[in-house]
């Protein structure tokens, strides 16, 4: 078939886009070529939208030993070990097909970790629906929720944490954001950059067929009414053959046959190739008639575009062939050698002792487009006068349950209940709590992760929006006593071709920007997803912040749940009254305009560390940071895990108080300490100059918010965990 | 002690059932599912996980590796064969104990905690425990047992039931069943009480760090009554 502009324009490709290449090649590319370079060249692969932007993000500290442009990346956790981390986005797939799409993104996050060379210890997934009353919803979250299951628990890698929330602006476009933590030693990582002449270029895994054709394509457009069709476009996971490829490819990780590993992700055998040759700056050969397939008569044009699962590609020392052979064929793997590295620094492809592809390597990569999109700049919002006799007709108790049971602050057991958490044998938080801790085998010490977005508060401002994510992300692993270190990224936006969704992006690509810069909490990883729209509507912005700390201890880590009776309960940070874009004004005034609440960044830094001194010090019992619904939702969840209730002090606020309870106030914490460590603790904070006050006592079971309310610990439950289990009925 | 743990491809419990058995004394040994020979044991173990991907029914695969001549061999010899999990579906596919393990009542995969009472302590694997009421952890899709109401009646005649699924203080209603099992039932031994199937897991609790540490009583108690 002659290429000509209108199947390059099938292909996803603009018109100026196939004049490059034509140009780049000094003639006109065959249709395997075409279609490597659309596979190369798509918004997902290529990260044209985006790449500018991302440079600005801080990507290196002291504890990074490898950030953004690797597999994974990779951070140090003292006695040479180290983690190796990323989240990515799965969304296209999992809306097609959510049982697939969902699993084959855990599948793909995890092999991007071992790739590395660490073994995966923990998963975590942040997952956003429609509007409950969608009538798909309730269908793709079961798809996606036994996806991740039945993916993560067929590994043995506990699923430790994660966030799902409910939103209509996700009706045509689900998202599903899959995350994995690996432990490595920091001698044995693996790198992608390949290097040397006339090395076997060798392929392992699972046999190449016809799924997943063109997948990073479909995942780099947006949707309309015919997506149905493009159910093929989506990959089938086969978790059972990534287990055995996880442990074959560390058997032979232990050795030193290994040049360079890259994984078949996106983009398959097309991706994989390219980037290793163009790291090591070389060429590389393929005979695809050496490439196991599955299906008979595959067209090289489809064994380059094929994105099935479970594959990597290797290259290899010379004369390591038979023994890393041995290795795969006691896995019962595919273990072929199909090229070697060359001087050419083309990707020269041959089938059927024919030539039917010679790119070279660099048009591919640094000559792939890179656009500086137009976007609008998003204006503050302004504040709402909610009038105070809106505020005096509610009942702090109405209010209370129907913020408990809101879909996205409601208990998630029913989902993470469906998740193996505990395999491996070192699940010493489980989902549920601020963040999930998984103990380093063998070890004193512990890394906590989190997942976090506040689509809200990011489509209400973008820049504040992204701040208050890393923020949150933060929070969440300082109140379980673990030193925050780095994050990963998984920025989900609409097309970047609509100039207030490139807005969003870049605003809130500021704001993580900025966060992450000053609380000294680099990115170390990330991926970016766009065109989650359907037609001409994007999704609320939605970055997700992957957070990771270290507990050097772990007998120091502090769990939420309420311990002690008679033990004081204190509200760290000021509640200020921000009541703007909270959970309460969005569901209960049915109030969608306004600021999010403002993050200030050096509170945030200096409530959190000091929180941490603390913490070290012993004088913590629970802790729990205040997020989505405010102060009393905080209490409530710490009251309903611990079985125990709360007398709240008199209360002498000048604001009202469902303000007081239910606004969204950054940079706020709720600590237990014991009352004999009161003059203590409040020693630290009032010499590091952090606001704090004492709210209540923890009392048996109720809580008394004031004179005229009580509710008892066994209704907050009801309130929280009823919804989700009759939802799924 | 020695004991023997079985690797199939797809365990994935193989090493914290390691970890388990060495903590508590055991001098274990990990043994591949394509060997034809078990090392010489006092207990063999085999682990949770997804033997084959259990893409077939659960453990039907695993219970035709060439090893499992040799755990057969062994079993009926009197030697002890613990399966957890994944490793009771082989048991079960293997024909070692009686029934089978259906798909979990509301087609949902389980992990959580959850109380087992134990029926029958004249074995060596309950024998001289304190305690009636252990909180252990489930993680399965498949843990629904099934058998016919002879094989029924032939199981409770001989005692065979090891635990049943109950509520913190002992009670076998059918509130406390996780997964639809007939009766309750959580574990069960072959006739001559020497080979155990349960689906709980012992060795995730072996920790006060972890879901809690009433592994380590069924651990340190079987290592004492084949000591």
């Amino acid at each position: 078939m002659e290429v000509n502009e209108k199947i390059a324009l099938d292909h996803g490709l603009k018109t100026e886009e196939y004049k490059k290449i034509c140009d780049l090649l000094e003639r006109t590319p065959n249709l395997t070529e075409l279609g490597i370079f659309s596979a190369m060249w798509n918004e997902h692969c290529s990260y044209k939208s985006s790449r500018l932007h991302l440079k600005k993000l801080p990507t290196k500290g002291k504890k990074v030993i490898q950030g953004p442009g690797e597999n994974a990346g990779v951070i140090d956790i003292e006695d040479g070990d180290a983690i190796v981390f990323k989240i990515e986005s799965h969304n296209h797939p999992s809306f097609i097909e959510p049982y697939q799409g969902a699993a084959t993104g855990v599948g793909g996050i995890m092999r991007d970790v071992f790739t590395m060379g660490a073994r995966p210890i923990a998963n975590l997934n942040s997952i956003h629906f429609g509007s409950p009353q969608h009538k798909k919803t309730k269908n793709l979250l079961r798809g996606v929720v036994h996806g991740i299951g039945g993916y993560g628990n067929c590994m043995g890698v506990p699923t430790i944490a994660g966030q799902t929330s409910f939103d209509s602006s996700y009706n045509g476009n689900i998202l599903v954001n899959a995350m994995t933590l690996g432990l490595v030693k920091k001698n044995k990582i693996f790198y992608s950059k390949a290097a040397g002449l006339n090395k076997p270029v060798i392929y392992v895994g699972s046999k190449t067929g016809r799924d997943g054709i063109h997948g990073a394509s479909m995942a780099s457009a947006s949707f309309d009414e015919k997506i149905e069709e493009k159910k093929p476009t989506v990959q089938v996971g086969d978790p059972f053959t990534e287990k055995l490829l996880l442990e074959a490819c560390l058997e032979l990780m232990a050795g030193d046959s290994i040049i360079a590993i890259q994984d078949m992700g996106a983009a398959g055998l097309t991706s994989s190739s390219i980037e290793m040759a163009s790291k090591g700056n070389l060429g590389i050969e393929i005979n695809l008639n050496k490439v196991p397939c599955r299906e008979t008569k595959m067209t090289p044009y489809e064994i380059m575009l094929s994105e099935s699962q479970e594959r990597m590609l290797i290259v290899l020392e010379n004369g390591k062939e038979e023994k890393a052979k041995k290795i795969f064929d006691k896995w019962n793997l595919d273990f072929a050698v199909i090229g070697k590295t060359t001087n050419s620094k083309n990707i020269e492809l041959f089938f059927d002792n024919e030539r039917v592809a010679n790119i070279p390597v660099n048009t591919l990569v640094e000559n792939s487009p890179m656009y500086n999109r137009k976007w609008k700049k998003s204006k503050p919002p302004k504040k709402n006068k909610i009038k105070k006799e809106t505020l005096n007709k509610l009942k702090i108790k109405d209010v209370l349950k129907k913020v408990l049971s809101n879909q996205n602050i409601c208990s998630k057991e029913w989902i993470w209940q469906q998740y193996d958490h505990t395999v491996m044998g070192d699940t010493i938080q489980k989902p549920g709590g601020d963040s999930g801790v998984v103990r380093i085998h063998g070890t004193n010490k512990a890394v906590a992760a989190s997942v976090d977005s506040s689509a809200v508060y990011c489509w209400a401002h973008p820049l504040t929006g992204g701040k208050q994510i890393v923020a949150e992300s933060w929070r969440n692993l300082i109140s379980v006593g673990a030193k925050p270190i780095a994050i990963t990224n998984c920025l989900n936006f609409g097309s970047p071709e609509n100039e207030d969704n490139m807005g969003e992006f870049v605003e809130c690509v500021q704001g993580i920007g900025e966060a992450s810069k000053y609380l000294n909490f680099p990115v170390v990883s990330g991926n970016v997803s766009f065109y989650n729209q359907t037609k001409d509507v994007g999704i609320k912005p939605t970055p997700s912040i992957g957070g990771v700390g270290l507990i050097i201890d772990y007998k120091k880590m502090v769990t939420m749940d309420f311990k002690e009776k008679d033990n004081l309960v204190l509200a760290i940070g000021k509640t200020e009254g921000h009541i703007d874009q909270s959970l309460f004004a969005r569901s209960i005034l049915d109030e969608k305009n306004g600021p999010p609440p403002e993050v200030n960044l050096f509170n945030e830094k200096n409530n959190g560390e000091t929180l941490l001194h603390i913490i070290e010090n012993d004088y913590i019992k629970s802790a729990h940071d205040i997020s989505l619904g405010g102060l009393l939702t905080a209490v409530s969840k710490m009251c309903i895990k611990g079985n125990k209730g709360i007398k709240f002090k008199k209360f002498k606020n000048f604001i009202n108080e469902i303000e007081y309870f239910f606004s969204e106030d950054q940079g706020r914490y709720i600590i237990e300490i014991k009352p004999e460590d009161l003059k203590k603790v409040r020693n630290i904070l009032d010499k590091n100059s952090v606001h704090h006050e004492e709210i209540g006592t923890i009392i048996d079971n109720e809580m008394i918010i004031n004179e005229k309310t009580k509710v008892t610990i066994d209704e907050l439950r009801s309130y929280n965990t009823n919804w989700l289990n009759e939802y799924m009925k | 002690m020695k004991s023997s743990v079985i690797t199939f491809p797809g365990s994935n419990c193989d090493r914290d059932m390691d970890v388990a058995l060495k903590k508590f004394g055991f001098k274990n040994e990990m043994v591949w599912h394509d060997d034809n020979e078990l090392p010489k044991s006092d207990l063999v173990v085999l682990p949770g996980g997804f033997s084959y991907g259990d893409y077939l029914r659960c453990g039907s695969m695993a219970a035709k590796s060439k090893i499992m001549q040799s755990v057969i061999n062994f079993a009926k010899s009197g030697g002890l064969v613990m399966g957890i999990c994944n490793g009771f579906q082989i048991l079960v596919e293997a024909g070692l104990v009686p029934g089978v393990l259906l798909r979990n009542k509301y087609l949902e995969f389980i992990c959580k905690n959850v109380f087992v009472k134990i029926n029958n302590k004249d074995n060596p694997y309950f024998k001289n425990s304190d305690k009636d009421v252990f909180e252990f952890h489930i993680a399965h899709n498949e843990g629904n047992y099934f058998c016919t109401n002879d094989q029924l009646k032939e199981i409770e005649d001989n005692n065979q039931v090891a635990i049943y699924y109950c509520s913190n203080n002992g009670k076998t209603e059918e509130t406390f069943n996780p997964n639809g099992s007939l009766n309750n039932i959580a574990g069960i031994f072959n006739k001559e009480k020497n080979v155990l199937g349960m689906m709980p897991h012992p060795e995730r609790m072996i920790d006060k760090s972890l879901s809690g540490e009433d592994g380590s009583l069924f651990f340190k108690n079987l290592i004492n009554n084949i000591k």
